[in-house]
């Protein structure tokens, strides 16, 4: 009886559907004498600070206290990587940065006197592009560069050459659980903090500098969050400092919920970029050589900025081989929200660059692009340019060509080709691009986890995982893997809520990693509890350990399942026996290392593979467009929990559809956000659903190195949405009469209107 | 002092003590019903959503789903209202539920939103199939919608023992009079015009309220506070539709989805409208008569009922008046309503055009707002001449506005291409719209003329299909 890999529910749905599953705002009504937390959000992207006066504020009803600087005990910081982040500056650094915070016993206590804060800026210059970055070496690091072979050599030898740029638009999480943290002082002395976070233990040491604490002073629980994303793997981590500052400070529960405009002014996005590439290819399209600048706009301060960029150069080369390489990164400084983690983690922006470049130099050479990306793809024994085996480069073949049948490629190109002929003033158009994804954190470290099975005298199990569930399934996942691997029913399996004193040092939940990771490690405990089960069962059958049956709640030896015995009555006994009925559990990816400096290593335990076929239609009066069919293959190796990770396929997609056509952040000439809302930043709704939607996961696929054989799904199919904008400038290129497409990202209607203008234009000069 | 009473979860409920700006969902969820969930506060997207009980256009009992983010306390008084606590519990999921559990949710936090609008559909009186528009105000971040999809397909009919559909067998609650005040904040709800007059006279810079998708989100986002707001809601001039040979009447408090199922079939310009008019969750409660008083350049049926020659009727204390739409919209946000004037009905004469269109661009299909909105309406004489056409635009001025000079330039001629191309010369001189975050003034120029022509030409595609 086979659990994993079973097609389960989530193991909250029915708590979802019902509205009692608990997010960390939902708490609210349980503490008496709540204090709420408001922020003075700064009117100018960059200002020094003046002066400060809380007094006005302080006689606001209800208000207690205005937390500045001077309230806080430890380090006035909270960056996560670089000690970059004031949790209360001195200078102002972003439009919307918070510089106070008035704490009240209600909410709108808080605003009204958060209103009364009198601060006195002097403006300074502020950088708001990633242009007027470049120009002024605004940087936030020094260059990461990643080099094989000699591409200047290859780019002067070949047949043909383009130069080109690209910039990429911003993603907003928009996770629709706001950022939410309660704070209290504990019966025990300690300062316990429930926390909407992918990053438990980061939010504990956070909060244990600021606090000037040791540690194991400070709790934090994830119950679940409604959406992360990324978004919170270290942007929750301010507002948690906040929220226990003011508990430490007055001693009573305090709350801090961003409401959605708070959030989207205060917290980071996905890193706008800037590509430039110079690429040279032969007669067929097959590129002999590229050369890439990457520049990411990081915002004021580093954050995860340079990892994520770091992951941008170690995805330029998507699926494709190219033998002579170069891609040069920097991350800018400027004057806006610290820009952050968000799901594919830089590798979404390297992908797009190449994808690009691919479609551009088949429209130079009037090829299809499908043809083109497919003369690149990586072979089996082929290298990264960091010179990481190519490990199943067959999936990706076996992948792109299974799909061109299965989505009936050929034809469809074809009857898009007679729909556009008939059709003057709609076009359609349809585009096959692959993925090829590195799982692994790429810093080392984090590739670790720790799990605390325990299995009580009447058999129920309860499991304590580093994981934090952010919809994602990984609760669903390692319930699974937890109940295979005891030989318990699903049922007979709890997944307890995320804690820092259960399973301490945990890594983000991030990278796709979280089943991975966390499930290896709770596999871990579960074998070493079984193991010791079964030299008691042993002794109860007469048999050997090693020829026992756990399965389904029942313990029998192998062969006579008519003799078995309830798993609860092997645990009375073992107990009774003196055996340990719990354990921890532990996992390390094996084989990792990469040099930085040298750009090379192998800093992926393996690769994520798929691909997908999107056929849009555009209209040519306006540039509004609809996706009308997608068809997606993707490699979850064995699928641990086919429907949570159809769910991720799906999910990802489309998230990453929306990034790509029609969410856009835009800033005024203040740098001030002017998208900061449901009304103005647009989501995907169910009307962009495409009618034929089918998606299907690789078969024969499983993974050897990975806990039963599963693969990771969190992020990977992010970048199959690169189709929807790559047929996209399919259609577009229908109204002209050939050569490259400039597309803005994201494609909005407007962006889509002003290419077929320029293909247009293009067109009437040539004279056709 | 009157306070807020009314029915929720089948219980009656006795409020008082809130601030008139609380909304419902943060009483909701202070009060431990914390099944819904904000994640806008400006109905954008649903996670908030509860149903009321409501009378459906045939007078028949319905479950109707509304952002309770943009539901003010006093405005919830005699009314009937259903959470996600209530439709089942993990012990007894009712069918939209369990249908749910099949992939539906992720994360889970938009999860109540979605059961809610499944809810209040899967028990529509007469329901054929399952509308998906009722969950076009809903959003999902994680599940890419295709398991929400499915899980509404698969929804059978309810059984008539089913105890929601009994409670459907009875009336809906009728909305009563209410004067509710906490400190110096007033809320009235008054049944009768002139009991609406009366409150304006005393409170002259009261400040009215329908079904408050705008007005609410003025006070969740940009917390503004009115010292007096005043429902039209209950007013009986205000709630009805009315036809007669010359004119179709449509009473300003009627909420917009009542008025899509009414003229379902009868008036296709405006039929055309509704899918792209903000979503089921807010049409539920949209008003004509708010989205004419706000008076926004950017209002989605300001350009209809500009092609279709509509008249604002406006009543005082002094009495009744007709103002031709053209001359409503006086500038950015202004109207010619005198003080004390109130919007009691849109009139729309009779015959209808016989060719209309009405084109919305923005960046997301369905409820967004527009980038530019254009309506047209086209009368052609037996000869193929133009004997009339109305061409509107939103997003292009600084109010909702008619293109006359290129009217004018098409009257008499015959509709085709070389009439349309002369035309657009005069367009495309008519308006200086502005750049703003939902797009490039050089767009909205662009799309000025654009949607002419396009109107052009699905106007021709429609006469070769008639053939």
């Amino acid at each position: 009886m086979k659990i994993v890999g079973k097609p389960v529910s989530h193991e909250s749905a029915c708590e979802h559907v019902t509205g009692r599953a608990l997010y960390t705002d939902d708490l609210l009504g349980r503490f008496a004498n709540l204090l709420h937390a408001w922020p003075v959000q700064a009117p100018h992207a960059h200002a020094k600070i003046l002066s400060l006066q809380t007094e006005a504020a302080l006689e606001v009803p209800g208000v207690l206290h205005v937390l500045t600087a001077a309230d806080v005990p430890g380090a006035n910081h909270v960056g996560p990587v670089r000690h970059d982040e004031p949790l209360f500056p001195d200078e102002v650094m972003y439009h919307g940065q918070a510089v106070a915070w008035v704490v009240a016993e209600s909410e709108e206590a808080a605003r009204l006197g958060a209103e009364q804060v009198e601060v006195v800026y002097h403006p300074l210059p502020a950088v708001l592009t990633l242009e007027e970055a470049i120009s002024q070496q605004s940087f936030l690091n020094e260059p990461l560069r990643v080099r094989r072979g000699e591409p200047e050599q290859a780019l002067l030898e070949a047949p043909h050459k383009l130069k080109g740029r690209l910039e990429i638009g911003p993603q907003e999480h928009f996770y629709l659980e706001t950022q939410a943290t309660l704070a209290y002082l504990d019966e025990y002395g300690q300062v316990m903090l429930q926390c909407s976070t992918q990053h438990p233990t980061e939010t504990q040491a956070i909060v244990a500098e600021v606090l000037g604490l040791p540690r194991h002073r400070v709790t934090v629980q994830c119950l679940r969050m409604g959406g992360g994303f990324g978004g919170k793997e270290t942007q929750a981590n301010p507002w948690a400092a906040v929220a226990a500052l003011a508990a430490w400070k007055t001693g009573r529960p305090v709350r801090v919920r961003l409401n959605r405009t708070q959030d989207m002014t205060l917290t980071g996005k996905r890193h706008p970029f800037l590509g430039k590439f110079s690429v040279g290819f032969d007669d067929e399209g097959k590129i002999r050589g590229l050369k890439l600048e990457l520049y990411s706009d990081g915002g004021w301060s580093l954050d995860l900025s340079e990892a994520v960029l770091l992951r941008a150069l170690l995805h330029c080369d998507n699926a494709y081989h190219i033998p002579h390489m170069e891609v040069v990164g920097r991350v800018c400084k400027t004057h806006k929200t610290s820009q952050t983690a968000f799901r594919g983690f830089g590798g979404p922006q390297g992908m797009v660059v190449i994808e690009e470049v691919m479609d551009r130099v088949a429209r130079t050479l009037g090829l299809a692009p499908e043809v083109v990306r497919e003369r690149n793809l990586y072979r089996e024994g082929d290298t990264t340019p960091y010179l990481q085996p190519v490990k199943d480069a067959e999936r990706l073949e076996r992948i792109w060509y299974e799909l061109k049948t299965s989505s009936e490629y050929a034809l469809r190109r074809s009857l898009v080709a007679e729909f556009n002929a008939a059709h003057p003033h709609k076009k359609r158009g349809i585009a096959l691009t692959p993925v090829k994804f590195g799982i692994s954190f790429n810093a080392i470290p984090y590739n670790q986890a720790g799990a605390l099975v325990l299995v009580y005298q009447d058999g129920s199990v309860l499991v304590n995982h580093g994981g934090t569930e952010m919809g994602q399934g990984v609760h669903t996942k390692i319930r699974q893997i937890a109940a295979q691997s005891l030989g318990v029913p699903l049922e007979g399996v709890r997944i307890a809520p995320t804690r820092t004193d259960k399973v301490p040092n945990t890594s983000a939940t991030a990278a796709s990693t979280g089943a991975d990771l966390n499930g290896a490690a709770v596999r871990n405990a579960c074998e070493t509890i079984r193991a010791r089960l079964a030299e008691v069962a042993a002794q109860r059958f007469g048999v050997n350990a090693q020829d026992l049956a756990f399965e389904g709640g029942r313990v029998y030896p192998l062969g006579a399942p008519e003799n078995a015995l309830p798993f609860a009555e092997i645990v009375k006994t073992a107990y009774s026996q003196r055996v340990q009925l719990w354990s921890d559990g532990f996992y390390r990816t094996p084989g990792l290392h990469f040099d930085r400096a040298k750009g090379q290593g192998r800093p992926f335990h393996y690769f994520a593979y798929g691909a997908a076929v999107s056929e849009v239609e555009v209209d040519g009066f306006t540039g509004q467009y609809r996706l009308r069919r997608v068809d997606l293959l993707h490699d979850v190796g064995d699928s641990l929990s086919p429907v949570v990770d159809l769910g991720q396929v799906e999910g990802g997609f489309f998230q990453g559809m929306g990034w790509l056509t029609m969410e856009e952040l835009l800033w005024d000439a203040e740098g001030r956000l002017a998208t900061r809302g449901a009304s103005t930043y647009k989501l995907p709704s169910l009307a962009e659903l495409p009618e034929v939607f089918n998606v299907r996961f690789l078969q024969r696929a499983a993974e050897p190195g990975v806990v039963f054989g599963s693969k990771a799904v969190g992020e990977p199919p992010l970048m199959l949405a690169i189709s929807v904008r790559e047929a996209l400038k399919d259609a577009i290129a229908a109204f002209g009469t050939g050569g490259v497409v400039e597309l803005a990202s994201p494609a909005t209607m407007e962006a889509v209107y002003w290419a077929i203008e320029r293909v247009r234009s293009r067109a009437l000069v040539s004279g056709d | 002092m009157q306070p807020i009473r009314f029915t929720l979860n089948g219980k009656e409920v006795t409020v008082q003590g809130v601030d008139p700006h609380t909304n419902l969902l943060s009483w909701l969820r202070q009060n431990g019903l914390t099944g819904s969930k904000e994640g806008c506060a400006e109905g954008e997207c649903g996670a908030c959503a509860v149903a009321l009980v409501r009378q459906d256009a045939q007078g028949r009992t319905r479950y109707e789903s509304v952002n309770s983010c943009l539901v003010l306390m006093p405005m919830v008084h005699a009314q009937e209202v259903v959470t996600v606590e209530h439709v089942g519990s993990p012990e007894n999921l009712h069918p939209v539920q369990a249908a749910m559990t099949q992939g539906g949710s992720q994360c889970g936090y938009c999860t109540p939103g979605f059961v809610v609008s499944l809810f209040a559909e899967y028990y529509r009186p007469g329901r054929v199939g399952f509308d998906l528009e009722a969950l076009g105000g809903n959003l999902c971040r994680c599940t890419g919608y295709r398991p929400i999809r499915d899980a509404a397909l698969s929804l059978g009919n309810p059984d008539p023992e089913d105890p929601f559909c009994k409670r459907l067998e009875g009336p809906a609650p009728s909305l009563g009079p209410l004067e509710y005040t906490l400190g110096g904040r007033r809320f009235y709800r008054p049944t009768t015009l002139q009991g609406l007059f009366d409150v304006l006279q005393v409170h002259p810079q009261a400040k009215l309220i329908a079904g408050g998708t705008d007005l609410v989100v003025e006070s969740n986002l940009r917390f503004s506070r009115w010292d007096t707001l005043v429902s039209v809601e209950a007013i009986p001039e205000m709630g009805r539709i009315e036809w007669d040979a010359d004119n179709l009447e449509i009473g300003a408090a009627v909420p917009l989805g009542r008025i899509e199922e009414e003229l379902r079939g009868r008036l296709p310009l405006l039929e055309a409208l509704w899918p792209l008019f903000a979503s089921r969750l807010l049409r539920n409660r949209a008003t004509l008569g708010g989205n004419l008083g706000t008076a926004s350049p950017i209002g989605d049926s300001p350009p209809v009922l500009l092609a279709l020659r509509a008249l604002v009727r406006v009543a005082s204390a002094r009495g009744q008046r007709l103002i031709p739409i053209d001359e409503f919209f006086t500038g950015y946000r202004k109207t010619a309503l005198q003080p004390g004037e109130v919007i009691l009905a849109v009139q729309i004469p009779r015959p209808f055009p016989e060719i209309g269109r009405f084109y919305k661009v923005a960046k997301r299909h369905r409820d967004d707002i527009s980038t530019v909105a254009g309506a047209f309406a086209l009368d052609l004489a037996d000869n193929g001449t133009v004997s009339r056409i109305r061409i509107a635009y939103g997003g292009v001025a600084a109010t909702p506005i008619r293109a006359q000079l290129t009217e004018l330039a098409l009257v008499g001629k015959p509709w085709n291409l070389a009439s349309v191309q002369a035309a657009t010369r005069v367009l495309a001189t008519e308006f200086r719209p502005i750049s703003d975050h939902r797009g490039s003034a050089e767009y909205r120029t662009a799309m000025v003329v654009k949607l002419l022509e396009k109107f052009f030409y699905d106007s021709t595609l429609t006469a070769e299909a008639a053939v």
